[in-house]
């Protein structure tokens, strides 16, 4: 890889980082989520960034102990924009970064609790007007305003990009894992609390919410004498099938395809 | 000529010693501040030094028997000599005994200078090395000087040549002897170690009899967490309490410690002894290019240096020690045991391991992930906490929520999501059954002791995993704790006292279920096959052994089966670590050797087929070595192979109840 810049050349760089509550998968305790600590840790190894950290939600003892394990990181302090339980929290955090005017916003792909539909950065883009990364994988350099990064693709495949900025960027499993969330920091650290108007989210006090359970896996029964294919065929990751690949197209055409399939399986109508 | 000179010399030399000791003890308070006793202290002192540390001091008979003869000799000598030379009471009593103190002391640093020919690796060099010959040097002198006073020698014997070369002798000798004992020559020992001794941190250690587990102290202490300006841990030798930093200054550099090092022997980047030297050049300031002794494995001496107030670890770069020098150590407490010093080696690495975790965030290797699933499941392995009891979903055990109260409350341990240790709970279930003792298990509201995430350092987990704990068994009455975890058995029974409170007190009676099946052998509710199989050893979990003086009951146990127990060379108080305590599996710090192997080396002396264990960190060590080896087993898996379960008696009754009620839905084949 042409990496001419050891260390992301970042200095001056204002990051802001998204962070929301985390849920533990086994025993629902709050915690800081995995996404969003990646995420922070990404913003904090920006050598020479700025980084402030925001969360939008409730304030209460619960909350606050999740949102210390971000601080345990070594940040100093966090913004809490205080809402009501089932705000959308989408205009709050569109104001909040329009008059910070962070260059690079990072965020988890999606949260831990709540609707958890990963659809929070694409609106706030939409919104700010930013371009939006998926899969942030790691950041190169910073130079006049843009940014040169890695995205993840499946199977461990990385996309260099460069990015004008400001831009939003999520970061999922691929990137590196967080540093350890330290007692002392998160003791010490700064919780800014600022009460802010809530809109409610019609449509989120209308649904029912319940536990996802695990749909049971259909075993693939690979009927073959020889273990070797048996073994092929259990340690195989299963392949999307079909599909297709496009490069070098317009925006357009691009658009004209994902509208097709979104068409051919039925989701749009 | 003497007569002027002397004096001149021995109160000069005071009158330095003096202003030494006092800025000896100014370098002390550098440290926090720690209640100490002084007068009481200063007064038990003498009796600390005579009785309760000789049995340690003793242990190693040449030294102990030459220092007897050098030190009296010394002591003797110094107090005649002020009042002689110094004062000028040329008595001839008093002549002919500075004459026998010296030639006393003379003998004993004859032997000195004999061990120093070739003097074992353990023992530091350098200055040491130049200790007898100024031991000589000072008993001859004053040998010499006072002969005249005790009227053998006329008083202008030798004339002036002579009475040069002894003004010289004399001059050296007190100055290695008297200035050297407060401005860090190798006699430092005597004066820092005697003032250690008086104001040491943990008193209750000179109780008698020393092999009591209240003597041994061996809990970690508390960290006041309520308090937000409060220091986790220790960042710079200044952080340690003012009497650490003595206990430090106290080193005598005999490395009785590094020898039992089982990190050490590993290659494992640690020497508790160049440990302890590195906090005293952190208090004084300075590297450690005048350190003489064994490095740390791997680690070239005069790399590293610090100052009282410069972080002993820091983020980046070097300083005072590396952090994978911490993060060696399997608190065994083998150097704690052997210190002539009572040095606290574990508590000085623990306190500096809480700060690294706490503050840096910088547990190594696994260490954060062991933390962060104690915090969210409960257990280092991050298992579901409400799956405690599905290795035992056909025992049917009964439940402190059901029951309310029970004589034993059998603690279970992380064990129970371990298959191997599984089978030992299932033994000692079998075995508590069969004696019909009424036993119940806390089950899901058990949750782990605490002990990994002290080791490491996570003090706010141990506490909150402590304080959940003892909420948990408030709510139910029993007599005592079993458990077949000596690191649970540590903690419930040691640590966890400091955490109680007025309504929710946390003194429990715990036992080892070794000591506990001794009980009900000694009772006689248990009755044995003779014993086939073949040799046995037995391995002493340091924290049975070492932590809580248990060496015996296990031992019993195994001759109450008929086993004759084959001792490794390396048994009972000096038992060698199988690597698995203080989170040492955790962070996994490289040597050139595994010390689990290094143990199971011990048990291959032996010739024993077999080795008795009864801990599960222990099994799991030890059972790691690649085969061929000895098999491991449980203390409980013996003895429940070994029971005779007398159907037609009440005995074992229970037990076929409990499977008969499992049973009472049959599989019906088609």
């Amino acid at each position: 890889m042409p990496l001419n810049a050891e260390s992301p050349g970042a200095s001056g760089l204002n990051v802001a980082v998204l962070v929301s509550i985390g849920r533990h998968p086994l025993t629902a305790r709050t915690r800081r989520a995995d996404q969003d600590a990646r995420a922070v840790e990404m913003a904090l190894s920006l050598k020479g960034a700025s980084v402030n950290l925001m969360h939008a939600g409730q304030h209460d003892s619960d909350n606050e102990e999740a949102i210390r394990g971000y601080l345990g990181m070594g940040v100093e302090e966090i913004r809490l924009l205080e809402q009501m339980p089932q705000a959308d929290v989408v205009p709050v955090l569109t104001d909040a970064l329009r008059a910070s005017a962070p260059q690079l916003v990072l965020t988890g792909t999606r949260a831990e609790t709540g609707e958890g539909s990963g659809i929070l950065p694409y609106l706030l883009a939409e919104a700010l007007g930013w371009p939006v990364i998926n899969g942030l994988a790691a950041v190169e350099k910073v130079e006049k305003g843009v940014a040169t990064v890695l995205q993840a693709l499946p199977r461990g495949k990385r996309r260099r990009l460069r990015v004008r900025l400001p831009a939003i960027a999520t970061v999922d499993a691929s990137a590196p894992a967080a540093r350890q969330s330290a007692f002392g920091p998160a003791r010490r650290g700064e919780l800014d609390v600022q009460p802010h108007a809530s809109e409610a989210d019609p449509s989120l006090s209308q649904w029912q919410i319940q536990p996802a359970r695990k749909r049971p896996k259909r075993l693939k029964i690979v009927k073959s004498s020889s273990a070797r294919d048996r073994f092929k065929a259990a340690a195989a990751k299963s392949d999307g099938g079909g599909g297709q690949t496009l490069t070098d197209v317009t925006p357009e055409q691009g658009a004209e395809a994902i509208f097709k399939l979104l068409r051919e399986e039925g989701v749009l109508r | 000529m003497l007569d002027i000179l002397l004096p001149i010399l021995i109160f000069s030399a005071l009158l330095l010693t003096v202003i030494g000791a006092v800025r000896r003890f100014r370098l002390w308070r550098q440290g926090r501040s720690a209640p100490v006793d002084w007068v009481g202290g200063l007064l038990k002192m003498p009796r600390r030094y005579l009785v309760d540390l000789h049995h340690i001091v003793d242990r190693d008979k040449y030294i102990s028997k030459t220092h007897v003869a050098t030190a009296g000799g010394f002591v003797l000598a110094a107090l005649l000599a002020i009042i002689v030379h110094g004062f000028g009471l040329h008595s001839r009593i008093l002549g002919w005994a500075l004459l026998a103190a010296t030639a006393c002391m003379f003998t004993g640093a004859l032997f000195v200078a004999k061990r120093r020919v070739d003097p074992p690796s353990r023992l530091s060099k350098g200055p040491w090395m130049r200790l007898p010959k100024s031991l000589l040097a000072f008993a001859a002198s004053f040998f010499i000087v006072t002969l005249p006073v005790a009227g053998i020698l006329p008083a202008d014997f030798g004339g002036w040549i002579l009475a040069a070369i002894l003004a010289v002798g004399v001059a050296w000798g007190v100055s290695e002897m008297f200035l050297g004992m407060t401005w860090g020559g190798p006699v430092k020992h005597a004066f820092a170690g005697a003032l250690h001794l008086a104001w040491h941190r943990r008193p209750e250690r000179f109780t008698t009899p020393h092999n009591a587990s209240a003597a041994r102290s061996s809990g970690l202490k508390a960290l006041d967490l309520e308090n937000p300006k409060s220091t986790l841990g220790v960042e710079k030798p200044a952080d340690f309490t003012w009497n650490q930093l003595l206990g430090f200054d106290a080193c005598v550099q005999c490395g009785r410690c590094e020898a039992m090092c089982p990190a050490f022997a590993a290659g494992q980047p640690l020497n508790p002894k160049k440990l302890i030297q590195d906090m005293v050049i952190g208090m004084r300031g300075g590297t450690d290019a005048n350190y003489y002794g064994s490095p740390y494995p791997g680690k070239p001496v005069g790399e590293h240096g610090g100052s009282p107030n410069g972080p002993i670890v820091p983020r980046e770069g070097r300083a005072l020690v590396d952090a994978e020098t911490l993060w060696s150590c399997t608190t065994c407490r083998a150097c704690v045991e052997e210190c002539p010093m009572m040095i606290e080696h574990v508590d000085a690495i623990v306190d500096m391991r809480r700060f690294l975790t706490l503050e840096h965030g910088n547990t190594p290797n696994k260490g954060a992930e062991v933390l962060d699933n104690l915090i969210a499941t409960d257990n280092p392995g991050g298992f579901d906490p409400d799956s405690r009891l599905h290795w035992a979903a056909d025992l049917n055990l009964p439940l402190m929520a059901d029951k309310g109260e029970a004589d034993v409350l059998l603690w279970l341990g992380d064990g129970v999501f371990d298959m191997r240790n599984q089978r030992t709970l299932r033994s000692l279930i079998k075995v508590l059954r069969a004696a019909e003792v009424d036993f119940a298990v806390l089950g899901n509201e058990e949750r782990d002791s605490g002990d990994v995430a002290r080791r490491l350092g996570d003090e706010a987990t141990f506490q909150t995993l402590a304080r959940r704990n003892i909420r948990a068994m408030s709510q139910y009455r029993f007599s005592r704790i079993v458990t077949c975890d000596p690191h649970s058995f540590h903690v419930l029974k040691n640590e966890y006292g400091e955490l109680g409170t007025a309504d929710m007190p946390s003194d429990y009676e715990v036992y080892h279920h070794s000591t506990f099946i001794n009980e009900l052998v000694k009772g006689g509710s248990l009755t044995f096959k003779a014993w086939k199989g073949g040799s046995v050893t037995y391995h002493d979990p340091c924290y049975l052994g070492r932590y809580n003086g248990e060496y015996e009951a296990p031992r019993d146990v195994l001759r109450a089966l008929g086993i004759e127990v084959k001792e490794m060379a390396r048994s009972g108080y000096r038992s060698r670590c199988c690597g698995g305590g203080g989170g040492a599996p955790i962070t996994d710090i490289p040597g050139k050797q595994r010390i689990p192997d290094m143990r199971m080396g011990d048990v291959r002396e032996t010739g024993a087929d077999t080795v008795a264990v009864g801990c599960p960190q222990c099994t799991a060590m030890l059972e790691g070595v690649v085969e061929p080896r000895a098999d491991i087993k449980d203390i409980a898996e013996l003895v429940a192979d070994a029971l005779v379960i007398d159907a037609s008696a009440g005995k074992g009754a229970s037990n076929r109840e409990a499977s008969q009620t499992q049973r009472n839905v049959e599989e019906v084949t088609p």
